[in-house]
């Protein structure tokens, strides 16, 4: 069983609550509970009460092009789930938070701080036993004065991460092993991960992003834990900027979040172009 | 040209009826829930199962299992490891229940973007891949028994 979230050593502890923080603010209407799933259909087969779902397809991409919903955008899906920049959100999902971590990357891109990750995501919820259900809420509508995105901070572009790499500056590939060696997947006619070159960034270290999670109850690991992973074992360093990619930047929000938040990393960026960029990208370099 | 197998030009045209996405999840919910009538028995396969029957991309962790019938088709099982995995189990109990006993003919070439047919065009990348890749390994171990015959 997992320790006490303030006891695990964390940078910034306050980024997470646990299942029982939540089931104490269900009904505060300070708090939002959004769920953010990998699976499109979890959400309408049971949720927590009072939660609303950000799908990220629909509420978080540009429709036509790959971008990310735009200031207006942010201020409409705000307004739709109730939300004001006062408001706590806390996100939860499928998969150890890794959609949940993808949706709270997207809202700090919006500069709404006030958000949190419920520790142990939707498996520990129904692990315990808590109640889920079926019933869609419905919030009045908010005005939200949002701000224009700011990709400045947290976000990586391609010709960016070229200058990081030719800097010699650290990149964390948190893909599976497999994905960073570019290794053939072993049905010919099935797509490479959407691209057309298999391998990883040059210079990127392989840190696959579930190896931050406790596997029996979805928790986050330990500080001293994480450390080990990225610091003992990759040589990151807290001061370094550090630049992590995936292959669409889901999974590597989630990583993202770990360094960031949870081991106090202050130059951390989340490459989103990832694999499907960089692989089927005339002319960069890659690393087998 | 090789058309879909009846029963699935079937769930296919169903789904097309649908043009409320909220109903169609609700449908495709209520699909996953058989997905107990479809799950591999014990005496066809048992954990750890075979990479070779891992579906490729699949996040939900789901396995395909093809038994030979006495007339030359094949019945299709599945495993979905992910209890979570609601739209691996519904793409499983579709294909089970629309291919099992079909010409092999037409289960090789179930084209794997009938995906968005039954999901929607607005499914994320990631799972489309994977629920592609389940397609893909039943259609390969269709694929396989035409090569051997």
């Amino acid at each position: 069983m997992a320790t006490a979230i303030h006891e695990r050593g964390y940078a910034h502890p306050d980024t997470l609550v646990s299942t029982e923080w939540v089931a104490a603010h269900l009904n505060d209407p300070n708090v939002r509970i959004i769920e953010s799933n990998e699976d499109p259909l979890l959400y309408l087969s049971g949720h927590i009460p009072g939660a609303v779902q950000v799908d990220w397809t629909n509420d978080l991409n540009d429709p036509v092009r790959r971008d990310y919903i735009s200031r207006d955008g942010f201020a409409a899906l705000m307004s739709r789930i109730g939300v004001t920049p006062e408001m706590t959100v806390v996100f939860y999902g499928d998969k150890n938070n890794w959609w949940a971590c993808y949706a709270f990357w997207v809202f700090q891109l919006f500069n709404h701080t006030n958000a949190k990750i419920m520790d142990g995501g939707r498996a520990k919820w129904e692990q315990e036993k808590r109640p889920l259900t079926r019933e869609v809420p419905m919030y009045p509508a908010t005005t939200y004065p949002a701000p224009d995105r700011d990709d400045s901070a947290i976000r990586a572009f391609r010709d960016q991460v070229l200058a990081h790499v030719k800097a010699g500056k650290p990149l964390i590939d948190v893909r599976t092993p497999a994905e960073y060696i570019g290794e053939k997947l072993h049905m010919p006619e099935y797509p490479q991960e959407g691209a057309l070159r298999g391998g990883h960034i040059p210079g990127a270290k392989n840190v696959p992003w579930a190896e931050a999670i406790n596997p029996e109850d979805g928790t986050f690991k330990p500080a001293d834990e994480l450390r080990a992973l990225y610091e003992k074992e990759q040589g990151l360093n807290p001061a370094d900027e550090v630049i992590t990619y995936c292959r669409i930047g889901e999974r590597s929000s989630h990583s993202w979040f770990v360094l960031k938040y949870l081991l106090g990393y202050s130059h951390v960026r989340n490459y989103d172009g990832s694999w499907t960029e960089w692989g089927n990208a005339v002319g960069l370099p890659i690393e087998r | 040209m090789v058309g879909y197998p009846k029963p699935l030009a079937d769930v296919i045209a169903d789904m097309a009826s649908i043009t409320d996405r909220r109903e169609r999840q609700e449908l495709l919910i209520e699909t996953a829930d058989r997905f107990a009538s479809v799950r591999v028995p014990a005496d066809v396969a048992q954990p750890p199962y075979s990479e070779a029957n891992r579906a490729p991309a699949c996040e939900s962790e789901a396995y395909v299992f093809a038994v030979d019938q006495p007339d030359g088709t094949l019945r299709y099982y599945f495993d979905v490891l992910n209890p979570q995995g609601l739209s691996a189990m519904a793409m499983a109990v579709i294909l089970a229940e629309t291919l099992s006993g079909q010409p092999l003919e037409q289960v090789a070439q179930t084209p794997t973007d009938l995906v968005f047919n039954l999901f929607g065009r607005e499914i994320s990348m990631g799972k489309g891949a994977g629920l592609m890749g389940i397609i893909a390994l039943v259609q390969a171990e269709a694929k396989r028994r035409l090569k051997a015959s």
